[in-house]
């Protein structure tokens, strides 16, 4: 069959007029041919099957949509349709080139990274006559697909042994290599602690050039002798400082929109030269294994938080050690003793920032609920269906919380023992 | 790792720490500064290790109230370079490295006033052509020249480093915090004052300097073709479900889900 979509925009038209004397007919050929829902019965009275309308919505509950777009949008490969009317830029004599060496924190643009090259783009897109082109680097190996969507031009990929693990001498190096034979006409990093705000400095350093740090604002200044200025922060964030935009920026996150409107070639491009080798004074041993009960709560990945639902606190002590889990608790569970004052989560206590945050028999005070804002994924485990954490829950799971850790303690354990066995079978 | 873990081999080693004069974030009163006062906590964490505390800078009254903070810590003397205001105290501490030639420097990751850039460390590890690492979370031990540390990354994670020294380390929040400072030993240290001469900045008189601004709070643009859906998105409540409940299930079901989120972020280990 076709892969192509045949529109009819005739019909489409009647399907969005509820009005037209052929709409329904419309619609349930559109639709379909599901059955119709309104026709004339024998004695000339329009007769009407309500369960013949509307859609089922997320909720299990029947909503009608009456502006037609509920049966439009139900046409195949219209989405795909939609996400390829991006306009596709290819840049094949750049004027000029911007370098922005992303932190691929967990081997992905982050969304600081995106931020970081839609400030790139800026800049590179400046002057329409003369574009830039973005060349973004990467070390090492990535799990990235989108990188045309983020705005890169020329992609350099920087591989070899000598950039696993904790490298800087020799990224420094390879930097450097690209410094003298591109010569871009900026750097960009991010300023962050993954590792982008120190090479970012390292490189600055190195090059001889006064970077601009804590960058978060650049604008366009015919005075300055790049043609840009920017507002950095100074002083622990309490001054603005405005100067011209210096060749290496090491901007903080959201100092620009990211990019969403175009795709460009992100074209792999090569060093001519090889990459010098450089003797490291600082070896990488490797990640220690961390005890999460000394992990502070603001800076945890993961926590297993504790409320007034659980009765049985040896069983949930002992759900935290084998899920690796950083404990915390709810202010009813520091107030009755449960746990001490230092892991409380909330307004009163800590605003943490974890990947996973379980929420074990917490109802969700408001205070509680803030204090987990910035929580990516929440998992409630709770009796009560109705309560605000399960409100804002991405996974709640109703039941006896004691009975659900147990469980899940037996899950880990099984998973455990699985991994520990295929290890000794490799 | 017990926060107070004192650092073994570490006897004869000398140890720099680089402070500078803190503002509390409130009252915006001088004070030391928290980074480098958990630098020196570290110094002295280090088991039989010589510490010298360096500052280049201004020295009037309301800078050595915030200098003897670090004397209350048990420190005997602060070694002051003076410096003009506005000056770069990279070329003096440069060569008061290079005089004193300590095995390790440490210093906080950046400054609590002036450009705060936290270039310093990297500038002096450049011209004195010593390694530098960042994030110093703990020295484990030191043998043989060469220092075995752990580095504090993001989300309360820990990598293992061996460097060569000498070398130059910067520490921030995720090192131990710093003992209270104690009245009498900060009356009772000494500053041993040096003038030197003094580098002006010269492009730190171009910038423009202004209290912060609060940064405009990004929108979230719904960039869709049709009307009614970023009518919907406009009007959408903020936290509108999106989850899933799981109600009469049994607990070996719940915990599946919750183990299946669990693995699908990662965080399992």
């Amino acid at each position: 069959m076709s892969e192509l979509v045949r529109r009819d925009p005739r019909k489409e038209w009647i399907a969005r007029n509820r009005l037209h004397p052929q709409h329904l007919e419309v619609l349930a050929e559109i639709g379909g041919g599901s059955v119709a829902s309104e026709w004339m019965g024998p004695n000339g009275l329009m007769r009407r099957n309500p369960h013949a309308v509307g859609f089922m919505g997320p909720n299990g509950i029947r909503r009608i949509d009456r502006s037609g777009a509920q049966q439009a949008s139900q046409a195949t490969g219209r989405s795909a349709e939609a996400k390829d009317s991006r306009r596709r830029v290819t840049i094949e004599n750049p004027a000029f080139t911007i370098a922005v060496v992303p932190d691929m924190a967990g081997g992905r643009l982050s969304g600081h990274d995106r931020d970081l090259l839609g400030l790139a783009r800026q800049l590179a897109d400046a002057d329409p006559e003369n574009p830039g082109a973005v060349l973004a680097i990467v070390y090492g190996e990535h799990k990235e697909t989108t990188f045309d969507e983020a705005g890169i031009d020329r992609m350099l990929m920087l591989e070899g042994d000598q950039f696993d693990g904790y490298t800087p001498e020799n990224r420094i190096a390879a930097l450097q290599g690209v410094d003298r034979e591109v010569s871009p006409r900026f750097w960009m990093l991010p300023d962050s602690t993954q590792g982008g705000g120190e090479l970012g400095r390292r490189l600055s350093v190195r090059l001889g050039e006064r970077a601009a740090t804590q960058v978060w604002q650049v604008e366009a200044h015919s005075d300055s002798a790049t043609g840009w200025r920017c507002t950095t922060r100074g002083a622990a964030g309490t001054t603005d400082i405005v100067r011209d935009l210096p060749r290496v920026v090491i901007a903080l996150a959201e100092c620009a929109d990211p990019i969403t409107e175009t795709r460009h070639a992100a074209e792999a491009i090569e060093l001519s030269q090889p990459l010098p080798n450089v003797l490291g004074r600082i070896e990488d041993i490797g990640e220690v294994a961390v005890d999460p009960a000394s992990v502070s709560l603001a800076e945890a990945e993961f926590i297993l938080s504790a409320g007034n639902g659980v009765k049985d606190w040896d069983n949930y002590h002992h759900a935290a050690e084998v899920l690796g889990a950083t404990k915390g608790a709810s202010r009813v569970a520091v107030d009755d003793g449960y746990m001490p004052r230092d892991r409380q989560v909330g307004a009163t206590g800590t605003w943490v920032s974890a990947k996973v945050y379980v929420a074990v028999g917490i109802s969700g005070a408001i205070q509680h609920l803030q204090g987990i804002q910035t929580c990516e994924k929440v998992v409630a485990i709770n009796l009560d269906e109705g309560c605000d954490m399960v409100k804002r829950a991405d996974l709640a799971v109703i039941g006896d919380a004691n009975a659900i850790l147990s469980a899940l303690v037996e899950r880990v354990e099984q998973y455990r023992a699985e991994q520990e066995e295929s290890r000794n079978a490799a | 790792m017990p926060p107070n873990a004192e650092a073994s081999g570490a006897a004869g080693l000398s140890v720099a720490v680089l402070v500078s004069i803190g503002r509390h974030p409130l009252t915006a009163r001088t004070r030391r500064a928290d980074q480098d006062a958990r630098a020196v906590e570290m110094a002295l964490n280090m088991k039989g290790a010589a510490i010298s505390l360096v500052h280049a800078g201004q020295h009037d009254s309301d800078h050595e109230e915030a200098i003897r903070g670090y004397l209350g810590m048990g420190i005997d003397e602060v070694r002051l370079l003076e410096q003009g205001p506005q000056s770069d105290v990279v070329p003096a501490l440069t060569d008061a490295l290079r005089d004193s030639s300590p095995q390790m420097v440490l210093t906080g990751t950046r400054a609590e006033t002036g450009e705060a850039s936290g270039m310093v460390p990297y500038l002096l590890a450049e011209t004195l052509g010593w390694p530098v690492i960042n994030g110093l979370a703990a020295v484990e031990s030191v043998e043989k020249g060469v220092a075995t540390v752990l580095q504090a990354l993001p989300r309360g994670k820990r990598r293992r480093l061996r460097v060569r020294l000498p070398a130059i380390a910067t520490v921030d929040t995720s090192a131990p915090a710093a003992r209270q400072s104690a009245f009498g030993p900060a009356r009772r240290g000494e500053l041993d004052v040096q003038a030197l001469a003094s580098e002006t900045d010269e492009s730190l008189a171009q910038w423009q300097i202004q209290p912060a601004r609060k940064r405009p709070k990004r929108l979230k643009v719904i960039k869709s073709s049709s009307a009614r859906d970023r009518f919907k998105a406009a009007a959408a409540k903020s936290d509108g479900g999106g989850g899933q409940t799981l109600s009469d299930v049994t607990p070996e079901q719940g915990a599946e889900a919750i183990f299946k989120l669990l693995r699908e972020e990662g965080v399992l280990r």
